[in-house]
């Protein structure tokens, strides 16, 4: 059976169109809440980025540091993520859902505990922060025996042979971060230039899909709709901020600003 | 896991960067990689070149002011009446502390990679104090990231980072101390590594600061060796080396010259710190049990919950206050070539009254741990032991806090 973030792919290739990802994190602002906002977006976005909370972020801006402190703080655990992720799938069992968080979590689950209750919630992808290549090349054989995804990252600052060496070990979905920052920075280099960068790493192995994430909002968005898939996940984390201060619903809010991010890659 | 002789620790690591096949490694963002390599490269050429060697070893003479002072303890001697206590007075180094060395060479580093601006980050602010001191020598532009609750409580450094023409980032996340500071300069570098050299400040993050940092502060053992030498003739049979742990960089540089002897003849003994008597909170991974985890981009012992969240830790010494400890300690302890035990903040408290009522000396509340043990200890040793202790730090800094706690006296006294 074909991974479901391949066929979400292929959707969004069918129409057209770049897939959308979102990315918000698991217990933000509370365990129920955030399985609402999951429930909420996934008719308009594509894939679902899911933050497992770190308290020591050495890649995360302010919003997503806002966002994980706020779950940690309201009681978050690994365990409750995979109940999250669980509870979701029994809503839309076919909507890919990606773990997104620092190795220390999951070197402390246990490597191969980890991935079982991957497997046995439904998760379809992991991307590890700070688990980079080669160091993650027997973890991400793990992963790929569970019909998992190990999603690699790449960076502005990967050489060229680097770049080859990862997409020759990598699965079928990579990450390209579209500039030198922390999640959620403004974004400090011209669309243009990340797309011709975007290019460069898809002529190395175009059957490979590449989303681009880092400093992407509703109103940058538009203008990246050339590449396989885009990341959206501080905007987000910043309007589920906003919303709890306002005194507003974050599942409400969140859900009108994916579906106006979707319209601006139709 | 073995320690091997003739070979520096810091060139002990395996290919991927990790001591004993599991402590250190690079645990980074994929941004990273590319500077880290880039100053590995660069670190490992300029070692074995003789005119950087002495290019270091000029600015160490000349603008530190090394050798510090090897001095006998005599009156403290006398009242405890044990072992001989010495001190290694590494606190008269130009800034104050042991950090400076760590600090220089980072900074003659980013000036052969042609960055313009270093970033660092400071617990008791010695670090960044340091770094901002070399920085204005060498010209860069300077940044350190401090915690907001140890820039209130370290604030004679603050003003000498700022008159120094650093800028003070206070960084106001989780626990708001040297952890945090830590956190927060890495993520300034992920955004900014291509304009930017970054200083850790002790040994611990990515492998790569590790080995420099080590390099840098094994300064310390170098000069003791030799004045051990001039004073006893030889290597003392009954030598035994104190020094509080932190992050690790003052201990490994006061131990490394000597880690090829046996510990028989030489012991070295890590004081952690122990956080408040009546506290669950504490400083000391190593001497508590921590389980290993990753902390900036190194696998080491670490306080931390089931789940994998760092813990906050407590302590009246800043520069110690950090949940983690240097991949090159948890080697050490695991081959057992150190010990390593704790002392709580009363007892760094009691050892600063004791050594400062009996010596002209005054170790900031880090060193005081060490005394602290070194004075507990040498009470039962024979009087040919002997023991020696680093103070790394002066007292200057701390004293807002020792009036607090110990009344006016103590601090005017001095």
């Amino acid at each position: 059976m074909l991974n479901p973030i391949s066929v979400a792919f292929k959707k969004a290739k069918h129409e057209n169109r770049p897939a959308l990802l979102t990315y918000t994190v698991a217990g933000d602002s509370s365990k129920k809440q955030s399985l609402n906002i999951l429930k909420s977006i996934s008719k308009n976005a594509d894939i679902l980025e899911v933050g497992v909370p770190h308290n020591t972020p050495v890649a995360d801006g302010s919003q997503i540091q806002t966002s994980a402190y706020r779950a940690i703080k309201n009681g978050i655990k690994v365990n409750d993520i995979f109940k999250i992720v669980k509870d979701f799938k029994k809503f839309d069992k076919n909507k890919p859902v990606i773990l997104m968080g620092y190795y220390n979590m999951i070197f402390q689950y246990g490597e191969n505990k980890f991935l079982n209750k991957c497997k046995l919630s439904g998760v379809n992808g992991l991307i590890v922060v700070d688990l980079p290549w080669p160091e993650n090349k027997n973890f991400a054989k793990k992963c790929k025996k569970k019909s998992i995804y190990f999603i690699q990252l790449l960076s502005p600052t990967t050489t060229k042979i680097r770049l080859k060496k990862i997409i020759r070990d990598s699965h079928p979905m990579n990450y390209f971060i579209s500039m030198l920052s922390t999640t959620g920075g403004k974004l400090k280099v011209s669309p243009k230039e990340i797309i011709k960068n975007y290019i460069k790493i898809k002529k190395i192995n175009p059957k490979k899909k590449v989303v681009i994430g880092f400093g992407i909002t509703e109103k940058t968005i538009g203008k990246l709709k050339s590449a396989d898939g885009l990341v959206v996940g501080s905007a987000i984390c910043k309007e589920i901020s906003k919303s709890l201060k306002h005194r507003q619903n974050p599942v409400t809010n969140v859900s009108k600003l994916v579906k106006k991010l979707k319209n601006k890659i139709l | 896991m073995k320690l091997k002789k003739g070979i520096p620790v810091i060139d002990q690591g395996n290919k991927l960067g990790f001591w004993g096949g599991k402590f250190g490694g690079n645990f980074v963002p994929e941004t990273l990689k590319k500077p880290i390599e880039d100053l590995e490269v660069l670190f490992n050429k300029l070692k074995k070149d003789k005119k950087f060697i002495q290019e270091r070893d000029r600015y160490f003479k000349n603008w530190i002011g090394v050798p510090t002072r090897f001095i006998k303890l005599e009156n403290l001697t006398r009242h405890v009446g044990g072992a001989q206590i010495w001190s290694k007075v590494v606190s008269d180094a130009n800034g104050g502390a042991h950090k400076v060395y760590n600090a220089t060479v980072h900074c003659l580093l980013a000036k052969r990679s042609g960055k313009k601006v270093i970033i660092g980050d400071t617990g008791a602010g010695y670090a960044g104090k340091m770094l901002s001191m070399a920085a204005k020598k060498f010209g860069l532009k300077c940044k350190i990231f401090m915690g907001a609750k140890d820039i209130a409580r370290q604030q004679p450094n603050v003003k000498a980072m700022k008159k120094n023409g650093a800028e003070v980032v206070p960084v106001y996340s989780g626990s708001q101390t040297l952890v945090d500071a830590v956190s927060e300069c890495m993520r300034f570098w992920v955004a900014n590594c291509d304009t930017t050299a970054m200083c850790v400040g002790s040994t611990v993050g990515p492998a790569i600061f590790v080995r420099i940092c080590g390099w840098s502060t094994s300064q310390i053992s170098r000069e003791l060796k030799v004045q051990l030498i001039k004073e006893f003739g030889s290597i003392p049979k009954k030598l035994k080396l104190y020094n509080c742990v932190g992050g690790g960089s003052s201990s490994f540089g006061f131990w490394n010259e000597f880690m090829d002897y046996d510990k028989k003849q030489c012991e070295f003994i890590g004081v952690e710190a122990g956080g408040p008597a009546k506290s669950k909170k504490h400083a000391a991974p190593l001497t508590y049990g921590s389980k290993i985890g990753i902390l900036h981009g190194a696998a080491q012992y670490v306080n931390q919950n089931s789940d994998g969240q760092i813990e906050e830790t407590e302590s009246i010494s800043a520069g110690l206050d950090y949940p983690g400890i240097s991949p090159l300690h948890c080697f050490l302890k695991d081959t057992k070539r150190a010990r390593y035990t704790a002392a709580s903040d009363e007892q760094a408290l009691e050892a600063y009254k004791l050594v400062t009522k009996f010596e002209k000396l005054r170790p900031s509340l880090e060193p005081s741990h060490a005394f602290a043990v070194a004075i507990s200890e040498s009470k039962k040793l024979s009087k040919d032991t002997i023991v020696v202790v680093n103070s790394c730090g002066d007292a200057y800094k701390d004293r807002g806090i020792l009036e607090k706690r110990l009344g006016k006296k103590y601090v005017k006294s001095n």
